[in-house]
């Protein structure tokens, strides 16, 4: 999930009679199916996880254009090299859908961006790795972009208009992500054995931060309730989990690679795969600032930010003038 | 004064003989830039053959609260289908 340990905000679900008037029937919506839109009413916890949760999301979307950036220059063919182009400019649109959903519920561009900066809002945890390898680029957009995926079909259906149409324009294109990711894994996994090795050490180090992209176990996730009746929330993080190992223990089979897990078996009476849960001690450590890349990245994002400054504050100024001298003609 | 781009509103004809669609918002420092920005953003896949782009400010919405006055009227006027009139088979097509 590219939204991870999202604080609800408010005191927990309400029963019926705790609730206002406005409350119940907005709860009333939401339970229909109805979607909310940007200027209806909605309770004032109810936008403010909103635009963490969305906020967030957009977060992940922008910074984790930078691990697969990082191999662009160095992508084995020019045919590879066009389409990782094209999958690091999606990551970049998504972001900008997901910014402009969050704007509809009066957050700025400008505060959600310094709010990244200071640290104060949060990005994804997979974004806090490096990618060593070429073979990289091959797990993280089967693994990384495959985990995001089973999060995101679900939050298609969404209760707040914006957000869930952004992730139906999202959904149509991730799928090209993970299906680019698993082709450069076949290839690899196919070639030389040094090649394939390198495919089973991309593996072997993106299993569990993948994993950990779903968030803590359901035992240890307390806000989930409210925002699963708010439906801004549509799964339990070991839900999606399991199916997310499911999903892809076979195709790591196909490939011919071991999952990284000695305890990982199917269980015939469950019907599911039993799979050893990630280190959490390291993903809250990576989530307060600890990872291996945190630093890398926040200091790329404000690079950015700050030596595009001139460029925007000129392309301002330019519109200004020319608009002052249309009127002026006018 | 304040120095963030304005907010677009962007709308794109998908194919020909279609009307221009909302697709989304972006920012943009003029009309120019909110069109280029429009197709790098919402037409990577042929989504589209036209973009209309207006500064969101200059959208003029009607109220969620009053949906009542503007649309209920028409629900009981059931004679503007055409299904509300029978037809003998006899007629024919009609």
């Amino acid at each position: 999930m590219y939204a991870q340990m999202i604080k609800t905000a408010g005191t927990g679900v309400k029963s019926p009679e705790e609730m206002t008037e406005e409350e119940r029937r907005f709860q009333a919506r939401v339970d229909a199916n109805e979607k909310i839109e940007p200027k209806d009413w909605m309770p004032e916890d109810y936008r403010k996880t909103l635009i963490r949760q969305i906020g967030q999301h957009a977060h992940s979307e922008i910074v984790g254009q930078l691990p697969e950036g990082n191999w662009i220059t160095r992508a084995p063919t020019l045919e590879r090299k066009a389409i990782l182009l094209a999958k690091v400019q999606d990551e970049a649109g998504h972001g900008l859908y997901l910014y402009c959903a969050a704007e509809t519920l009066g957050v700025s561009r400008d505060e959600l961006t310094e709010q990244l900066l200071s640290g104060k809002m949060k990005y994804s945890s997979i974004f806090n790795y490096p990618t060593l390898t070429w073979a990289d680029m091959g797990a993280v957009g089967w693994l990384v972009d495959g985990a995001a995926i089973m999060n995101q079909v679900p939050l298609q259906r969404t209760s707040f208009g914006p957000y869930s149409r952004a992730m139906i324009r999202i959904c149509k294109e991730e799928s090209f992500h993970q299906r680019q990711g698993y082709d450069i894994m076949m290839k690899m996994a196919q070639g030389t054995p040094a090649q394939k090795k390198m495919a089973q050490d991309a593996l072997n180090r993106f299993w569990y931060p993948s994993l950990m992209m779903f968030g803590p176990s359901d035992k240890d996730s307390v806000h989930s309730a409210q925002s699963m009746a708010w439906k801004i929330k549509m799964n339990t993080n070991d839900e999606l989990r399991q199916k997310f190992v499911d999903q892809t223990v076979p195709q790591a089979e196909y490939l011919g690679l071991t999952v990284p897990d000695e305890h990982l078996k199917w269980n015939e009476e469950r019907g599911h795969y039993d799979f050893s849960e990630p280190d959490w001690s390291e993903f809250y450590d990576v989530l307060k600032g600890n990872g291996p890349c945190n630093t890398d990245r926040l200091n790329a994002r404000r690079e950015a930010w700050e030596e595009g400054q001139w460029v925007r504050d000129a392309m301002l100024a330019h519109a200004r003038k020319k608009a002052a001298a249309k009127v002026a003609a006018e | 004064m304040k120095n963030e781009w304005p907010l677009w509103e962007v709308f794109i004809r998908g194919q020909h003989g279609m009307s221009h669609r909302h697709v989304g918002s972006l920012h943009a420092p003029d009309a120019e830039m909110a069109i280029k920005n429009a197709r790098d953003v919402y037409t990577r896949r042929n989504e589209g053959v036209s973009i209309w782009v207006v500064e969101a400010r200059h959208i003029a919405a009607s109220s969620p609260s009053d949906k009542g006055p503007l649309y209920e009227p028409s629900e009981s006027k059931v004679y503007r289908h055409p299904t509300f009139f029978d037809i003998p088979e006899e007629v024919g097509a009609m």
